[in-house]
């Protein structure tokens, strides 16, 4: 009878851990969905101002398209390797889920390097966010979504972190399972930056 | 090192400033001496500060509703008085630049942090108690939220004796927003508090969507649920949708004044009218994020005091949900005189007037409702008479606004005033008050004295008649709306009626502090034993103790029909116990929100005053804070078995002891 009653109990708290998870990871979608607005609104934003060019420099002017080109493919990349790393998880293989995040890290550290690397060369020839309406657009727009990725670089090192000393407990997994939907909507987000700032910006 | 920041910053030499200032640190230094001197320190820490309970911090929430009502009034009455003299030879005693601030003060108050924090505090009380559920899906998101509601209002309190408050309204437009029109810290004050209480709302909105998406009890099917909480649904999904509108706009207006980008500047490509678009294309689903609650709570107490099951429960949701999308499809009604096309203007007009009709539909239900029902004029159902009354007066006016002809001339003058004040006071504020009313026994245990309930309820309906009906008068008589002086005689004599009316108002609010402290003198005596305040309460919260215990409901109820608590009564199943009880899971306090809300508001003063290592060091805090908190695991604790049976069995007796006592409400 006792152990009948703690045998429930144990159920519930395990029924009540799962419904946690299931709640974080609803949660997290909503939480993208309204992302997605935000980024949303900055492309409108972008697409009011992408012509207010005030004398300054244009996106044809500007863009290296090939780097770009570079840039994208290092943050696609990462998406692969990052689903990698969630396979491996549910092989429950802790040194490959490390090792993917690692290259993972790697890529997307990549992306922001030549992120910077473009807007310090902007800036420093002159084509700053506070030359036109347009660079303020692009930079505030571009500069988002790299602050994202940033942030989910930050994420990245933190769930190494928790894989290395806690293993790959139920918490850390749903972790890393949110973490994913993040980095694959900053992909999803990139390919509009791509082909909405710089492939109709150079056409 | 202070950037900006020096002593000068403090208007010492402005003695209406420094007279607020010492009342607002009087008050603060009387409630810190209060709380020292009965010991309290503890327990405000232990119990309420570091709490994640939905129940505290919907308390929490509503305090602060409270308080700044207080302070947006003050600003109102100020304004009031000021139009009431300042005409001719007479400059009042407000000058133009301070009197700007003021209205910009008023509105960013009760929008952002009397109303916001009014509705999320009810719906945090309300909607876990309704769905049968512990908590809210994410606890210390919630507790997040509220801090940095809080805080974020300390810096609107903050920027009354450090620097200036905006002086470019409560929707900030540019250019006057700008670096170049307002090159002081004031709408830098305006930016941040809001930018930091938005963010707060957005992640209120994710949190109770989740909540009553996920956590209903088992059989509470999406139409079964009771109807405050579906209204509260919509407009979680209205934050979601609205308020990432609200941070970009503001981060974009920040970023012209910080980094002299050209998004809303007259120069180098920049384009004004875009902020418009943006600010109300949060702005006007904002207004049902308001209004739609309200409607919840008067839904609730129409049936419940009426006796009657609330009429047209499907057409209610279904007009709830139309007004949830059709909101996003009228912002451009605030500025038909941008010049766009007459099509353009045609086509929000026509949303706009489109818009009435489910609210209608809403009316007319109330009104079947109540008819041949056994209507109980208790605070609650006044607040709600009034709220119909009046509201489908204001919603008329709205018509005749979104014809763009009319609006062409009734644009920017008191007539607009007249109407949103119109609005927002009955469809918002009058509910919520209905709302403070109806559950507050729910919440503390004892009820809220009816009698000066009442008389502040009469204060407050005649005041608002004679403080806003002469302005639709004086906005057809072409007074423009923010005038801080005028010269024409023939508007003198309204502005006096409209100030009769904000005295009244006062007297109302006044009233309201006497019945809390009536109300908690007399606690003894009006305790919920039953749980059932109101004899016909109608769904979960009401079968649940009061005030409910920590865990709200020992063992998940189980719903078979809308109304499920009535269905109970009925079917004679109320006073059934469980057998057996059984251990609880619930979230462990934490002080992490509170810190999060502190650092906030470093970072926002911060970034206000130019103090770059400060906001820097802030940020990373909150971050490093939200980093140690996200990987605990251990972020529960378990309330033993026995522990609840002691609970409940010590209710059931409080309960027993009740009936033989007829416990019933005055």
């Amino acid at each position: 009878m006792m152990s009948a009653a703690l045998t429930r109990d144990t159920d519930q708290t395990a029924a009540h851990h799962a419904q946690a998870v299931s709640n974080s990871v609803f949660g997290f979608w909503v939480y993208v969905m309204s992302d997605a607005i935000l980024f949303a609104i900055l492309f409108a934003t972008f697409a009011v101002l992408r012509h207010n060019y005030a004398g300054g420099p244009t996106g044809a002017t500007l863009f290296d398209l090939p780097k770009v080109f570079g840039e994208t493919l290092l943050l696609l990349t990462s998406s692969v390797t990052y689903g990698l790393a969630v396979l491996a998880m549910n092989r429950k293989n802790r040194i490959q889920v490390l090792g993917w995040l690692l290259i993972t890290f790697l890529l997307g550290l990549g992306f922001i390097g030549m992120e910077v690397s473009e807007f310090q060369r902007m800036i420093l020839t002159g084509a700053g966010p506070d030359r036109s309406g347009f660079l303020s657009a692009f930079f505030t727009l571009v500069g988002t979504h790299g602050l994202h990725v940033s942030f989910g670089l930050i994420g990245m090192l933190v769930m190494m972190v928790q894989v290395m000393h806690k293993g790959l407990t139920v918490p850390v997994q749903s972790r890393l399972i949110r973490l994913s939907m993040f980095w694959h909507f900053l992909d999803i987000v990139w390919i509009g930056v791509f082909s909405v700032v710089y492939l109709m910006g150079v056409m | 090192m202070f950037g900006k920041l020096s002593l000068s910053a403090i208007p010492f030499h402005v003695p209406i400033i420094m007279g607020s200032v010492s009342v607002v640190l009087l008050g603060a230094a009387l409630i810190l001496a209060l709380i020292t001197y009965y010991r309290k320190w503890g327990y405000l820490w232990h119990e309420w500060l570091t709490s994640v309970d939905h129940k505290r911090i919907g308390v929490m929430y509503i305090i602060l509703a409270l308080v700044m009502l207080l302070r947006g009034f003050s600003d109102a009455i100020l304004m009031r008085s000021q139009q009431a003299v300042a005409l001719g030879s007479d400059h009042g005693f407000l000058p133009p630049g301070h009197y700007d601030q003021i209205f910009s003060a008023h509105g960013t108050i009760m929008i952002f942090f009397m109303a916001m924090p009014f509705l999320v505090g009810l719906m945090n009380v309300v909607v876990p108690l309704q769905i049968g559920a512990r908590d809210v899906a994410f606890p210390f998101m919630n507790a997040v939220s509220l801090w940095l509601t809080v805080f974020s209002a300390g810096l609107v309190m903050l920027s009354l004796g450090v620097g200036n408050f905006s002086h470019a309204g409560w929707t900030g437009y540019p250019p006057l927003s700008g670096l170049h029109y307002s090159p002081g810290t004031g709408v830098d004050y305006w930016i941040w508090s809001i930018q930091l209480s938005g963010l707060g709302s957005l992640m209120t909105g994710i949190n109770f969507l989740v909540t009553i998406l996920k956590m209903r009890a088992p059989g509470m099917t999406l139409m079964r649920m009771p109807i405050f909480t579906w209204t509260a649904l919509c407009t979680n999904v209205l934050m979601i949708l609205a308020f990432p509108v609200l941070t970009v706009t503001l981060a974009l207006l920040a970023l012209d004044r910080y980094l002299g980008m050209h998004f809303f500047t007259n120069a180098l490509g920049g384009n004004m009218m875009m902020y418009l678009n943006l600010f109300w294309i949060w702005g006007h689903p904002e207004v049902y994020i308001l209004v739609l609650p309200a409607f919840g709570v008067f839904s609730e107490v129409v049936a419940t005091l009426c006796g009657k099951r609330l009429f047209g429960y499907t057409s209610m949701i279904w007009a709830t949900i139309a007004i949830t999308v059709l909101s996003f499809t009228v912002w451009l009604h605030h500025f038909f005189t941008m010049g766009s096309s007459a099509d353009v203007n045609a086509f929000f007009g026509i949303m706009t007037m489109i818009i009435a009709v489910p609210t209608g539909v809403k009316v007319f239900n109330w009104l079947f409702t109540m008819y041949q029902g056994r209507v109980r004029f208790d605070t609650p159902m006044l607040w709600t008479l009034a709220f119909m009354v009046t509201f489908v007066l204001g919603g008329m006016t709205g018509v005749m606004l979104a014809i763009p002809g009319a609006d062409y001339v009734l644009h920017n003058t008191e007539f607009l005033v007249a109407h949103f004040h119109n609005m927002l006071i009955p469809g918002a504020l009058f509910g919520y008050f209905a709302g403070y009313a109806f559950w507050f026994p729910k919440v503390f245990g004892f009820a809220l004295n009816e009698k000066w309930g009442k008389r502040a309820f009469w204060m407050w309906a005649s005041g608002f008649y004679l403080a806003f009906m002469p302005l639709y008068v004086l906005g057809f008589l072409g007074m423009p709306r923010r005038l801080e002086y005028y010269t024409n005689p023939a508007w003198h004599p309204w502005l006096e009626i409209a100030a009769v009316g904000a005295a009244f108002i006062l007297i109302g609010i006044v009233f309201q502090v006497i019945q809390l402290v009536v109300s908690i003198r007399a606690r003894e005596t009006t305790r919920d034993l039953s749980g059932d305040y109101w004899r016909d309460g109608r769904t979960l919260e009401w079968s649940t103790a009061s005030p409910p215990p920590l865990y709200n409901f020992a063992q998940h109820p189980v719903v078979q029909s809308r109304d499920a608590f009535m269905a109970m009564k009925q079917a004679g199943s109320t006073d059934q116990r469980p057998d057996t009880y059984h251990a609880i899971l619930m979230p462990k306090n934490t002080p992490a929100g509170f810190i999060v809300g502190v650092l906030a508001f470093f970072t926002g003063f911060g970034l206000i005053w130019h103090i770059w290592w400060l906001a820097a060091g802030a940020a990373l805090g909150i971050l490093a804070t939200l980093i140690f908190r996200m990987m605990q695991d251990e972020v529960e604790y378990l309330i033993p078995a026995e522990e609840v049976q002691r609970i409940e069995a010590a209710r059931i007796f409080r309960h027993a002891d009740a009936d033989s006592y007829q416990q019933v409400p005055a």
